[in-house]
């Protein structure tokens, strides 16, 4: 194998864009996949069993789906499971694209509310890079939202339907905020994607292509500039010298085989499990704990975002399973506010209905439809007569919530698999039993003649952050504020891991920003990146 | 309500290949076609069939999948439990044992409302979303007025 200039490990959100903006320096750039590239022509509301397929190959848990491309995750002490997807566009392929950017007070929450701890960067400092996302994905929006900072809509934004308009009108009655939800979804021809039209099955992959997943926004770019791509290749350790530098990875290729890749800069873009999974394999003499783990914080305060549901039910037919999940979304109790039990805050994602066979499995598991005779008429009582909210609560970066290696469990390729260890913290309980109180007021007022909650949703580790956190003092964190491991001066990592705090909102346009952050920080230090 | 022996093998037609390709043995087909038919009986009001109709429970055994060894302890659990009434029945699972009625009612409802009869009955188009799509009706952004007349909703922070 010749050796390259830089390796990155994942295909996904990050990695995408990272490969894409360190193109144009003509070095030669090597990225290692474990999953392949999707066939839109595959995804599932092609055929008559598009829900079926959603608890098969395009379950949003690898346990379940057990794909090649898959490795498996422990998570019995955990009661939010992990979500993922690996393939070349990573999560991107099964995510709703909701896109909301985090807020400026997301950055400082211990100076503001004397939690958890500040970022070493801003909002501020991420602006120029979520716009330039914002682009590159194709992000539908309405400008003026007053929830955050002045911001350029791309593209119109998504219409909302009969959702939009119940929930709004109800939102204005009780006096809270609710806007049009930015989303990674073309909804006019863009840059050669088709704009939606509607499937409402974004999240098993976008047959019309006109959902934003990297595989087909920023890869054909970064491709074209002569950045490589290796799919099936997964990794098992990075290697070091004897002067603490990586030297590139050990990885199975296609065939299974063993190779070693070399490389003068190694960027980690495998997600808040997959990243610390990573490094707590690689050991050495000098790191024995897990490379870059002198502060013994890799794999600790891992996040997720406990969501709380709430569905209710009208009497009026509504948009059901037509239209994306994506509808509005509310920040009326975003910000911290100290007259509540609890600190932070959440959003809530407005959405539509369900298809016939969620219809069914959602109504029997909550009791709305029996079995037997009355199956039928109750069915019919629920089937698009529904449309409900998730509120995304902020969770706090906690020590004891964490990755691990499974000292058992091995994947296909005799890979440890990782450990979580999560418990939900006091906050986020009391932040949930709040989101639901005002949720049923909503929907009171929307309505509703009946309503179901439930909370957490075990099914949602969909956000998987902080594992590798960003800081100035290597005793606190794994990476310095622009995404260098503090003990391996040719290392960096530009996922999710790095996150500080979590905020209340999807992550995924915040992730790509400080990708993209990173790697112009690359750039400007080519000369003396590795410098102290 | 309609009350069937689970432990009774009746047979509603002759056993097809795809029952015995099911990975389930001849008693399992039986009792796991008097379970569908129990969950979802046919109805002449709604004009609708069964879960335990041939054609759709051909297409649920030909879909069990992943989903095959929680059936079969789930079977097992139902043979064992001897309850013949539905909601006895859905009431004993959902208690015991929740994640294998979720999967029974998954393997079931998956089938049966992808069914040409069932979906027209519901009122849905009889084909897969793509590529045809679906229409929403257009926003009416003056609903936004009260929203944009609040003003700020953001925590403004000190520069850097």
């Amino acid at each position: 194998m010749e050796p390259v200039d830089v390796l990155i490990i994942g295909a996904g959100a990050s990695g995408a864009a990272v490969a894409w903006s360190l193109a144009e320096t003509r070095m030669r750039i090597l990225c290692l996949e474990q999953g392949d590239w999707v066939r839109q022509s595959e995804f599932p509301s092609h055929g008559r069993d598009w829900e079926e397929r959603q608890y098969g190959d395009f379950s949003i848990s690898p346990n379940r789906r057990g794909l090649p491309a898959d490795y498996p995750i422990q998570e019995d002490d955990s009661p939010i499971k992990v979500a993922n997807y690996n393939a070349v566009g990573g999560g991107t392929i099964l995510y709703a694209a909701h896109f909301p950017r985090m807020h400026p007070s997301d950055f400082q929450v211990r100076t503001l509310d004397g939690v958890a701890d500040d970022w070493p960067i801003s909002y501020q400092t991420l602006e120029p890079y979520f716009e330039l996302n914002d682009r590159m994905m194709g992000v539908a929006s309405l400008a003026g939202d007053p929830a955050y900072p002045p911001k350029a809509a791309i593209l119109p934004p998504l219409s909302m339907g009969k959702t939009g308009r119940l929930f709004g009108r109800a939102m204005n009655q009780l006096g809270w905020h609710w806007w049009p939800a930015d989303a990674a979804i073309a909804t006019q021809a863009y840059e050669g994607r088709a704009p939606c039209i509607h499937l409402g099955h974004c999240i098993a992959g976008c047959s019309q292509g006109a959902k934003a997943s990297t595989d087909i926004t920023y890869w054909p770019e970064a491709l074209r500039q002569r950045v490589a791509l290796r799919t099936r290749c997964r990794v098992r350790e990075i290697c070091t010298n004897k002067d603490g530098r990586a030297t590139g990875v050990i990885y199975y290729d296609e065939l299974g085989k063993e190779q070693f890749q070399a490389a003068e800069v190694v960027i980690m873009a495998c997600n808040g499990i997959g990243t610390p999974r990573l490094l707590l394999n690689s050991t050495s003499s000098r790191f024995p704990h897990g490379l870059a783990n002198s502060s013994g914080l890799v794999g600790k305060r891992l996040m997720f975002h406990p969501y709380a549901l709430a569905r209710g039910y009208f009497d009026e037919p509504l948009d059901g399973y037509r239209g994306s999940h994506i509808v509005a979304w509310s920040q009326e109790f975003y910000e911290t506010d100290r007259s509540r039990d609890f600190v932070r805050g959440f959003t809530w994602q407005f959405g539509r209905g369900q298809g016939p066979v969620q219809t069914a499995m959602s109504g029997m598991a909550w009791g709305k439809i029996p079995w037997g005779e009355d199956h039928h008429a109750a069915f019919r009582r629920i089937f698009d007569r529904s449309a409900g909210m998730l509120a995304i609560c902020e969770d706090l970066p906690e020590l004891h919530n964490r990755v691990e290696l499974d000292p058992v469990l091995k994947d296909a390729h005799g890979i440890p698999a990782p450990r979580i260890h999560y418990r939900l913290s006091e906050n986020s309980k009391r932040m949930m039993a709040f989101a639901q109180t005002k949720a049923e007021e909503i929907l009171v007022t929307a309505g509703a003649r009946d309503i179901a909650t439930e909370s957490p949703l075990s099914y949602a580790g969909w956000h998987l952050m902080g594992t590798a956190r960003m800081g100035k003092d290597p005793e606190e964190s794994v990476v310095n504020p622009w995404g260098r491991a503090h003990d391996v001066k040719n290392l960096f990592i530009v996922d999710a891991s790095v996150f500080v705090t979590s905020g209340g909102v999807n992550p995924t346009a915040t992730i790509q920003a400080i990708a993209l952050y990173i790697a112009d920080q690359i750039k400007q230090r080519l000369t003396h990146l590795f410098d102290d | 309500m309609k009350t069937v022996s689970p432990f009774a093998i009746v047979s509603l037609s002759p056993l097809t290949s795809a029952d015995t390709q099911s990975g389930l043995s001849a008693e399992e087909v039986g009792l796991l076609r008097q379970v569908a038919g129990l969950m979802i009986p046919q109805s002449e009001a709604f004009g609708v069939p069964g879960a335990d109709d041939p054609l759709i429970f051909a297409d649920l055994l030909a879909s069990l999948g992943r989903d095959l060894p929680a059936i079969r302890e789930a079977l097992s659990l139902i043979k064992q439990a001897q309850q013949s009434d539905a909601a006895a029945l859905a009431a004993m699972l959902t208690s015991t044992r929740p994640d294998l009625c979720a999967s029974l009612v998954s393997v079931i409802t998956r089938c049966y409302y992808r069914d040409n009869r069932v979906m027209k009955s519901i009122g849905m188009a009889v084909r897969a979303p793509y590529p045809e799509g679906f229409s929403i009706e257009p926003n009416d952004l003056t609903l936004l007025d009260p929203v944009k007349a609040r003003g700020r909703r953001y925590r403004l922070v000190a520069d850097e």
